[in-house]
């Protein structure tokens, strides 16, 4: 694989509301938090798509293997008692 | 002349200006050191394009000929066009680029804050419009300006020659004549004076910034408020233009 030349990998992640959560948008390219910061402006909210950014350096995400898929997530394959849709309502408990 | 006249005038210069220095950053689509600035300038483009549109068809109104943004913009010849001569020339390399959108975006950044208070309410809310959109340009020019004079050697070279090729063209942005002082007597226009010394003062800062020089002032370049351009506005407006010119009424 080329080297890449262009500078930092930054994760970009945006809310799209106020209180919404934030999503992950893309990637960017950037020397420093405030470039990385104005190139997420300009590259994911150019029509409006969000009220709010973060910015996170590539390598400071840590990510699952999947290889440990069957560890991490198998588990809870089977396991229907976990599901709150497992459990009868009781009588009267509308609310629920 | 009249204020109506002088009104007309002032805002067919105005949009000029987004106008032009609009053609000159499309012309970096494709062609940017990376992606994002790619996207950055381009985007920069998008909002002069929209204030060139007001602009203009304000003009077009105060003119009371019923010409339209589009008459204006596309049958004009270049002694017609009065955008100041530093948005007319060519990009040169990235540091001309940033250099002519740093001068130019805190000129507009102090101007359009002024206009904002214009006795004109049109003008007036283009103005609180603007600011908004030239604020961010400024930012970006000056984190470039910065980044690239306090960098390696050879963008520091490159930022300080950009500034001394550029500074000769910066004279023209705070000229005033009989048009604008009709205009600024009655509470229309921008005060140029004022605009000028918070424009030099934070030039010189961001200069200092980036480890950078400040040019001397020496003979500076006029022509433009009466129509007088560089050679190259002509190869712009034969490019924008052409459409209109070999093909008059075309639409599709």
């Amino acid at each position: 694989m080329a080297t890449d030349s262009q500078l930092m990998e930054w994760e970009v992640f945006m809310q799209s509301k106020p209180g919404a959560n934030y999503i992950h948008a893309g990637s960017v390219h950037a020397s420093d938090k405030k470039m990385a910061l104005q190139n997420a402006r300009d590259t994911y909210t150019r029509r409006g798509e969000g009220t709010s950014i973060w910015v996170v350096p590539s390598d400071a995400i840590v990510a699952s293997n999947p290889d440990d898929n069957d560890m991490f997530f198998d588990p809870a394959n089977d396991k229907v008692y976990r599901l709150p849709t497992y459990y009868v309502m009781p009588e009267g408990a509308k609310a629920i | 002349m009249t204020e109506q006249d002088a009104l007309y005038k002032y805002c067919l210069r105005l949009g000029d200006d987004a106008l032009i220095h609009s053609y000159r950053l499309s012309e970096w689509c494709s062609n940017a050191p990376i992606l994002e600035e790619d996207l950055a300038l381009t985007n920069f483009a998008l909002d002069m394009i929209g204030r060139a549109q007001l602009l203009l068809t304000y003009a077009g109104q105060l003119e009371g000929k019923g010409r339209t943004d589009d008459d204006l913009a596309y049958r004009r010849s270049e002694r017609e066009y009065f955008n100041h001569l530093l948005l007319e020339l060519p990009n040169g390399d990235f540091a001309h680029t940033i250099a002519r959108l740093l001068f130019s975006s805190v000129w507009e950044y102090y101007f359009f804050n002024e206009l904002q208070h214009s006795r004109d309410t049109t003008l007036a809310a283009i103005a609180a419009k603007t600011v908004k959109e030239v604020k961010y340009h400024m930012a970006h020019a000056t984190d470039w300006a910065i980044r690239l004079g306090d960098g390696t050697e050879e963008s520091n070279h490159r930022m300080q020659k950009a500034i001394d090729d550029l500074w000769m063209y910066t004279g023209e942005l705070f000229e005033t004549d009989e048009q604008t002082a009709i205009l600024r007597d009655k509470n229309i226009a921008a005060d140029m004076a004022m605009i000028k010394a918070k424009w030099r003062q934070e030039i010189e800062r961001i200069i200092g910034e980036a480890t950078l020089t400040m040019p001397k002032d020496e003979y500076m370049q006029t022509g433009s408020s009466t129509g007088i351009h560089t050679e190259y506005l002509g190869h712009i407006l034969s490019e924008m233009q052409y459409l209109q010119r070999a093909y008059p009424e075309a639409t599709w």
